[in-house]
């Protein structure tokens, strides 16, 4: 029994592993988003519990720990805790993983480090995210009827759908000039075309994807402001201590040679 | 012996608390050798005046040791080793315990930082013949220190249980499965259970927090005894025992440990420790070196990820495993034979000739019965230790490669450069190009420490000095 769940297992997991090794460009996380911003991070913790902790969980991130973002517990009380969990508790969901398997073929996954999973060699955790939440199309053939160019065939619906609208994948011949005489290389470009606009601008919708992953890269290592705050006063430190043991040094060897 | 006649008490200074500093050492003296222990390995400990940058690697290493046990101490308060819990027992050590983050960024990056200190350590031997009677045993116990090292970092790597965690474990037990008759017994008793699970976690919990570094400890002070015993070496690699003061007995080119490496020492931690704290502070994961992305997805049995690759300090030997290919199997068989041929021309005893072939027969017999995967991990393997034999292997009148010729220096330059295209190889997908430079990387890799008895010998070289330069 056990051996054929593991069969089973890899057989979903081949097809989704090959299409992830497809590359698909990432758009780069907008250079403008301060990772240390409180409004925008706010915003961010704001969309991620009005949209995607009903079935994403964050369970090794506190309530509380929302204090980094400049709130106070009673403001994480009031409007930031939907359940009726304590602000100490851990972000955890009430859906069972055995019923979202059924739902969505796989449980959605725990976000609380998926800024930091998902990095790779083609762009930060952060890129990818920023891309794939704004890669949705509209796909009859899928039981969601959503399907996702970042992630081929992902279990998960378009949430944010009634924000950003509803885009579509057209394909287009593009023609390249390639070789002296003139010659050209036909390329088949996939799109994704907006077809139907959401209550958002684009550029709007940008902005909050750009918000959430920005939360979401602030809840991968909440300490990450404070790591690098400390790390330029240890390497103050060290270089004053460098200073002492290399004049230390010179002054004890001035008598070898 | 002649140290304990000495008189013991070095703070003379008047007044009535060095008085009784001064009692008290007395006092321990007459029970404990303190203070000879204070002379023979630090205040009257010679070691030769002319220590470059290679040498600051020793001490490193034994910074590093320190710093791993203490951060690993306090990880242990808070780590689970239990499967499932243990995932999120270290994001609640980077979350909710206090300085938890720092502890476990130590440790992490404290990882890496060991390889690379101990790899600098041991390309030091390499350049000066640190292995070179009389240090041969000083080579061997700090080859086994490399391998404890090695064993270390395998067991708790598995610790975090993220997805990496899991499968390179899983991949490396699944390596003895190979083995003829015992494999699949021995990886299963290897792991407590049929996979990587729950079992294996607390097992390798236990070797990675308690039984090996205790073996690791016991190491160290062998190595740094046999160390002391016969002095270290030097860049010129000549022994500066040789030339001694006829008044004091001292080594005219020797220079005390303490304060002379002491400080130095000190200015080496410090520098070391900048070069440590850029990349805990700033970029602790390494793009992906350090810390893999892949280890923050939790370990899932059931989700096998389409690209495994051990941490960087193992590649150069996971390339040799994987360079091991059927076709593969022709060239090593070529390669015994030819090394066979060789070994036959060099020795004259006719019943060891006969010995040689019967060995080279059935050698290249096994290559062909016994599935290729085996002899991967056998070359893996002897590749990882065959460093125990550099002070046989090499024959050079000369210890440092100051005063080597061309053959040694190139030889030695391209071992290095081989060594890190396999370690690099290591870390990427498998294509058939990188296989074919991978299987050129390992015969090279090979041939440098197998053919060193020749070449070593043929190499021009220089006089060495009486005594040590600059």
């Amino acid at each position: 029994m056990m051996l054929a769940r593991m069969l089973i297992g890899m057989m979903l997991a081949a097809p989704i592993a090959a299409a992830a090794s497809e590359s698909v460009k990432l758009d780069r996380m907008p250079a403008d988003v301060n990772p240390n911003d409180p409004t925008s991070l706010q915003r961010g913790a704001q969309v991620y519990v009005n949209y995607c902790l009903g079935c994403h969980s964050a369970n090794y991130m506190r309530y509380n720990r929302l204090t980094d973002l400049g709130l106070t517990e009673q403001q994480i009380r009031d409007n930031l805790v939907f359940t009726g969990a304590k602000v100490g508790e851990l972000m955890k969901i009430a859906m069972e993983p055995k019923d979202s398997r059924d739902w969505f073929g796989a449980p959605p996954p725990d976000l609380t480090v998926i800024a930091r999973s998902r990095s790779s060699g083609d762009g930060s955790g952060a890129d990818w995210l920023y891309t794939y939440l704004r890669s949705f199309y509209r796909d009859p053939s899928r039981p969601t009827g959503w399907n996702n160019a970042v992630f081929p065939n992902v279990g998960m619906p378009h949430m944010l759908w009634r924000l950003q609208g509803q885009q579509v994948l057209k394909t287009e011949v593009v023609a390249i000039p390639r070789g002296a005489k003139g010659e050209v290389e036909k390329h088949e470009v996939q799109k994704l075309v907006l077809d139907q606009p959401g209550s958002m601008k684009p550029a709007e919708y940008d902005r909050l994807v750009a918000d959430l992953v920005n939360f979401l890269a602030y809840m991968g290592e909440p300490a990450r402001h404070f790591r690098t705050q400390l790390g330029i006063w240890a390497l103050f430190i060290l270089g004053v201590l460098f200073v002492f043991a290399y004049l230390l040094k010179k002054e004890f060897w001035k008598d070898v040679h | 012996m002649a140290a304990a006649q000495k008189q013991p008490v070095v703070f003379t200074g008047a007044g009535p608390l060095n008085g009784a500093v001064s009692g008290v050492l007395t006092w321990v003296d007459q029970r404990f050798p303190l203070m000879s222990l204070w002379r023979d390995h630090l205040a009257e400990y010679y070691a030769p005046k002319n220590f470059n940058f290679w040498y600051y690697f020793g001490s490193l290493a034994m910074l590093v040791l320190v710093m791993q046990i203490a951060t690993g101490i306090f990880l242990t308060m808070h780590y689970k080793p239990d499967a499932a819990q243990a995932f999120a027992s270290v994001e609640y050590i980077m979350r909710d315990v206090p300085g938890g983050w720092l502890i476990r960024y130590m440790h992490s990056t404290g990882a890496s930082a060991f390889f690379i200190v101990v790899y600098l350590h041991m390309f030091r031997g390499l350049l000066y013949g640190s292995y070179r009677k009389p240090r041969e045993l000083i080579w061997i116990f700090g080859m086994l220190i490399y391998l404890s090292l090695m064993a270390e970092a395998f067991f708790g790597y598995l610790l975090p249980w993220g997805q990496m965690s899991y499968w390179g474990a899983q991949v490396i037990v699944n390596l003895f499965d190979a083995l003829p008759v015992i494999g699949p017994d021995l990886s299963t008793w290897i792991r407590g259970d049929f996979v990587v699970s729950d079992a294996t976690l607390n097992r390798f919990f236990s070797f990675h927090v308690i039984a090996i570094p205790l073996v690791l400890l016991g190491l160290v002070a062998a190595h740094i005894m046999a160390l002391h015993e016969v002095g270290s070496n030097n860049p010129d690699g000549v022994e500066i025992k040789n030339v001694k003061d006829p008044k004091t007995g001292r080594p005219v080119d020797g220079i005390p440990f303490h304060p002379y490496y002491t400080v130095k020492d000190t200015l080496g931690v410090v520098v070391f420790l900048i070069v440590f704290c850029v990349f805990m502070f700033f970029m602790p994961e390494g793009g992906g070196y350090l810390l893999e992305y892949n280890n923050f997805i939790p370990a899932d049995p059931l989700k096998t990820p389409p690209h495994i690759a051990p941490v960087w300090y193992f590649t150069p030997y996971y390339s040799i495993l994987r360079a091991v290919t059927e076709d593969f199997m022709w060239v090593l068989a070529a390669g015994i034979i030819g090394y066979a041929v060789l070994l036959t021309m060099t020795v004259r005893n006719d019943l060891l000739k006969l010995a040689l072939f019967v060995a080279t027969a059935i050698a290249v017999v096994l290559l062909f019965r016994i599935d290729p995967k085996v002899w991967g991990v056998v070359l893996m393997g002897t590749a990882s230790m065959i460093f125990f034999l550099l002070p046989w292997l090499d024959q050079s009148p000369v210890k440092s490669i100051r005063y080597k010729g061309a053959l040694s220096k190139a030889a030695l330059t391209v071992f290095v450069i081989v060594f890190l295209i396999l370690g690099y190889l290591g870390t990427l997908t498998v294509t058939e190009g990188r296989t074919l430079l991978a299987q050129f990387c390992t015969l090279i890799y090979f041939a440098f420490f197998l053919l060193m008895p020749w070449y070593s010998r043929m190499d021009k070289t220089r006089p060495e000095p009486e005594r040590v330069t600059g």
